[in-house]
């Protein structure tokens, strides 16, 4: 029997008894990272990274829920299982699971470059790794992030001599906060749509060290927005919401900018390519530095990807998951 | 060219006139004089031509980067741009900090490099690729080698800019412009500042174009104060006579004279010093033939005396721009009108032909004529207030084109592609199909009328209901149901339907209906016979 099979409900360990990022309700969820298409409602118990945490709380409206530290194993039904940095978005993680011997890795989603907020990502020796594959293209390779940052903080400033504010379009968890510390470096006047603002409070309040910012309501002052940088949720995008904060220029974070015709039909002014997921040689890279003997590839180009893996000798075959659906309605318009 | 790639980012990223006006003011602010002819050679439609073939790209970039051909074409796939493909696949140069070299000097290689060998050529192309330093350098160094260059900027924008630049009047500098002119030997003062009409006396004047009628006629006043003509389906062109020398001039800004061996008899019958402005248009004893006769000469290089019996081309003039070496655009046009009519009937040729006046009382009268448009194998009529000046451009007021409707047919979606450009990575490009009997029979292809909201429909509607996969191309669930819009049906031996469709365009996505309620193939057979002889 495999440690992990693929099933209607998610990805199950039989031998454990558990589900790792279901899509639909369970007895046990082991839970990668907070966003929506892989931490959903409903599962009797849940387990995650402390720093996952508070974000589910804040997203599913959860109770409680049992917490590990990195590399902190417990057995669950004689499989251990212990979670790994996926340097993805704060709290995010690789579940490890091991039993009689037998490793096996699901990444979540992840990033291989150190973004200073999530944890640098860990490659964890394995046998099987399951692996997602959002850019598993050659297409996408990305620049260094402080690169990117050097890009929006240029930006920023040649809005402010031309007298503009600057509104930037990104997730609200995960994306935003890296952008709110790219923009940090040259302005403090950060204002941030009330989704983005609950996420960075958050956050805040469970200790992390990040720059706060301020929430845009009905009652702030449509002058105090002057030159000012907003932080907004795609959702705002294209609403009556970002009137207010005429004049301004618009730019859009995502990796799916890399590709210019995605970039010139959001209509933005400006658009960076900056992404949480791994980019063409960090998804190849990351999976060489497992050893694993076969690899799963889930959401993403699956069908790309495990087929350069077999013809590079890495034993590999595609899976179909509900992950990249649920934040991926926006995927499909151009949004991480 | 990082200067070059910069304004091409910023024309191809900005929706705002604005921005893209500033983007081009800058750039002229700071590029070299050779480099500022040739942004206004591409900018007019001035490309140089493919001299490598993309099969030879494709092939030297997956060598380069060690990437297995199927992989490539993934790649293709998803971004929809061979030019931007490569431009994405080959890594930065990390090292490279120098300035780089210029615009002109690609445009020059390349220009020249017909007589290279296809060696020299590669070596061209991987250090190029290797001395650019940016994915955004590569993509328009590509692009620019396509001869495929479209660049989302009008020709009136680009006049804006100069004019701010230079201080030079817009509609003087859209004439100067104009024309043949060579950018590998003419500079940039010698384009702009030159004042005398006579240096090029190929050069036509710069169309004047109108927009579709928007509110009720009986808006646009009394009618006696207009002239109505028939709207051919031809090409629009420029017929020219300077220095016993005749010119034929294409919308596109392209010098057809050579295409249409028909017009060298008027060299002798036309004075000198005379443009005409008409429509280039296949007819016989006066008589239009269908869009789709003319199609079929078009692309060729050689015309056959088959082709000239069958096809025979004729322009149908309907203004005067130029007479007697003076330029005449400011006289109200019933005043050219009469230049026009007396110009003609001295011609006296069959190539030749007045495009007609048609005589109305009334805007209710006029309707009426209108609706036979399609018996005089007119796509509707044209408005001219009879006191207007020949302006420069796409102008509202003095001239309205009132176009009759479209036919329409109802038909079942059965392939989609993705798109290139703004919608690469959807499926934009549908194949459409009528009923036959109890099989679906493809007849036409459109790729645009629906809104970006409705692309994202059908597309997510694509991938859930992809059936089988040939190359790009998906064969769908035959499910949705869509009304086209086409100007004119003509018979087809190369379409397996017997039927080609003239501008076909998706016109609404009929939601109401099931795909067992679409048209049939004899529904098309039945418009062929009605509008297609």
């Amino acid at each position: 029997m495999p440690l992990i099979e693929f099933t209607d409900k998610g990805l199950f360990c039989p031998a454990g008894n558990f589900y790792i990022d279901p899509w639909k309700a369970v007895d046990r969820a082991v839970i990668t990272h907070a966003h929506s298409d892989h931490a959903r409602p409903g599962s009797h118990a849940y387990l995650c990274h402390t720093k996952t945490k508070p974000l589910l709380q804040l997203r599913l409206g959860l109770q409680d829920c049992q917490t590990l530290a990195w590399h902190e194993p417990i057995v669950m039904n004689g499989v251990k299982i212990s979670l790994h940095p996926a340097g993805h978005i704060i709290g995010s993680s690789q579940v490890r699971i091991e039993k009689d011997g037998e490793v096996w890795v699901f990444s979540g989603d992840y990033k291989t470059e150190d973004d200073g907020l999530s944890g640098a990502f860990e490659p964890v020796p394995c046998h099987t790794f399951i692996t997602e594959s959002t850019f598993g293209l050659p297409i996408y390779n990305w620049k260094p992030q402080a690169a990117i940052y050097d890009d929006i903080q240029q930006w920023v400033l040649q809005n402010q001599q031309d007298k503009k504010a600057s509104v930037i379009i990104a997730y609200s968890l995960g994306k935003a906060q890296r952008v709110i510390e790219a923009v940090s470096g040259v302005t403090n006047n950060i204002f941030a749509h009330g989704a983005v603002w609950n996420t960075q409070e958050t956050l805040l309040a469970a200790g992390e060290k990040l720059h706060p910012i301020k929430k845009v309501t009905a009652e702030t002052n449509k002058a105090d927005f002057k030159n000012a940088v907003i932080i907004a949720p795609p959702g705002a995008d294209g609403s009556p919401w970002l009137k207010r904060f005429a004049p301004y220029r618009l730019a859009i974070c995502s990796g799916w900018m890399q590709v210019r015709g995605n970039a010139r039909r959001k209509n933005a002014d400006q658009a960076f390519v900056l992404s949480d997921h791994a980019d063409w040689e960090g998804l190849l890279s990351a999976v060489k530095a497992t050893g694993a003997e076969k690899v799963f590839v889930t959401h993403g180009f699956q069908s790309v990807f495990s087929r350069y893996l077999n013809e590079n000798g890495i034993a590999a075959a595609e899976v179909k998951t509900s992950y990249g659906n649920e934040e991926e309605t926006e995927k499909t318009t151009g949004l991480e | 060219m990082k200067a070059f790639a910069t304004l091409i980012y910023v024309l191809g990223t900005t929706t705002k006139t604005n921005e893209k006006l500033k983007a081009l003011q800058d750039y002229f602010g700071i590029a070299n004089d050779k480099d500022k002819v040739w942004v206004i050679a591409l900018f007019s439609g001035r490309r140089p031509r493919r001299t490598i073939s993309s099969t030879l790209i494709k092939k030297w970039c997956a060598e380069l980067i060690d990437l297995p051909p199927w992989l490539f074409d993934e790649c293709y796939h998803t971004v929809g741009d061979l030019s931007e493909t490569i431009a994405l696949l080959i890594p930065d140069e990390q090292t490279n900090q120098s300035p780089g070299k210029s615009l002109h000097y690609y445009i020059e290689w390349f220009l020249q490099s017909a007589s290279t060998t296809e060696e020299e050529k590669k070596q061209f192309m991987l250090q190029s690729w290797k001395e650019l330093s940016s994915s955004s350098e590569r993509f328009v160094f590509n692009k620019l080698l396509s001869g495929a260059f479209r660049i989302g900027v009008s020709q009136q924008l680009l006049i804006q800019a100069l004019a701010k630049v230079t201080g030079i009047e817009t509609t003087v500098l859209a004439h100067r412009i104009t024309g043949k002119w060579d950018a590998t030997k003419i500079t940039f003062n010698e384009l702009l500042f030159t004042t005398d009409i006579t240096a090029d006396a190929s050069r036509p004047y710069p169309f004047f174009l109108a927009y579709p009628i928007e509110n009720d006629v009986s808006a646009l006043g009394a009618a006696a104060e207009w002239q109505a003509e028939w709207k051919w389906d031809g090409i629009r062109g420029q017929l020219i006579k300077r220095n016993d020398t005749l010119f034929v001039w294409s919308r596109g800004e392209e010098l057809v004279t050579e295409k249409y061996p028909e017009y060298e008899a008027l060299l002798n019958a036309l004075p000198n010093g005379i443009v005409l402005d008409g429509e280039i248009i296949p007819a016989i004893n006066g008589r239009p033939l269908p869009f789709a006769k003319l199609q079929t000469r078009i692309g060729r290089k050689s015309i056959s005396k088959k082709i000239l019996q069958e096809v025979p081309v004729c322009f149908f003039a309907y203004d005067v721009l130029e007479y007697d070496y003076t330029d005449i655009r400011q006289q109200p046009l019933n005043q050219r009108r009469a230049i026009l009519e007396q110009t003609l009937s001295t011609v006296n040729h069959p190539s030749l032909l007045l495009s007609p006046e048609v005589a109305f009382e009334s805007w209710d009268e006029l309707a009426n004529l209108r609706s036979n448009s399609r018996e005089q194998l007119a796509e509707g009529l044209m408005l001219k207030r009879k006191t207007s000046a020949y302006q420069t451009g796409r102008k509202r007021g003095d001239w309205w084109k009132w176009k009759i409707d479209a036919l329409v047919i109802d038909a079942v979606m059965i392939y989609a592609q993705k798109g290139s450009g703004r919608r690469s990575n959807l499926y934009t490009d549908y194949t459409f199909a009528v009923k036959h009997e109890d099989k679906l029979v493809p007849f036409a292809k459109a790729y645009s009328g629906l809104t970006d909201k409705e692309i994202a429909q059908v597309d997510a509607f694509v991938k859930r209901n992809a059936l089988e996969k040939f190359g790009p191309v998906r064969t769908v669930k035959p499910e949705l149901v869509f009304e086209l819009a086409f100007e004119g049906i003509a018979a087809s031996s190369r379409h397996k339907s017997g039927v080609a469709l003239r501008f076909p365009r998706i016109n609404r996505w009929r939601t109401d209906k099931k795909p067992d309620e679409i048209n049939t193939l004899d529904d098309l057979k039945k418009m062929l016979e009605l509008y297609g002889k």
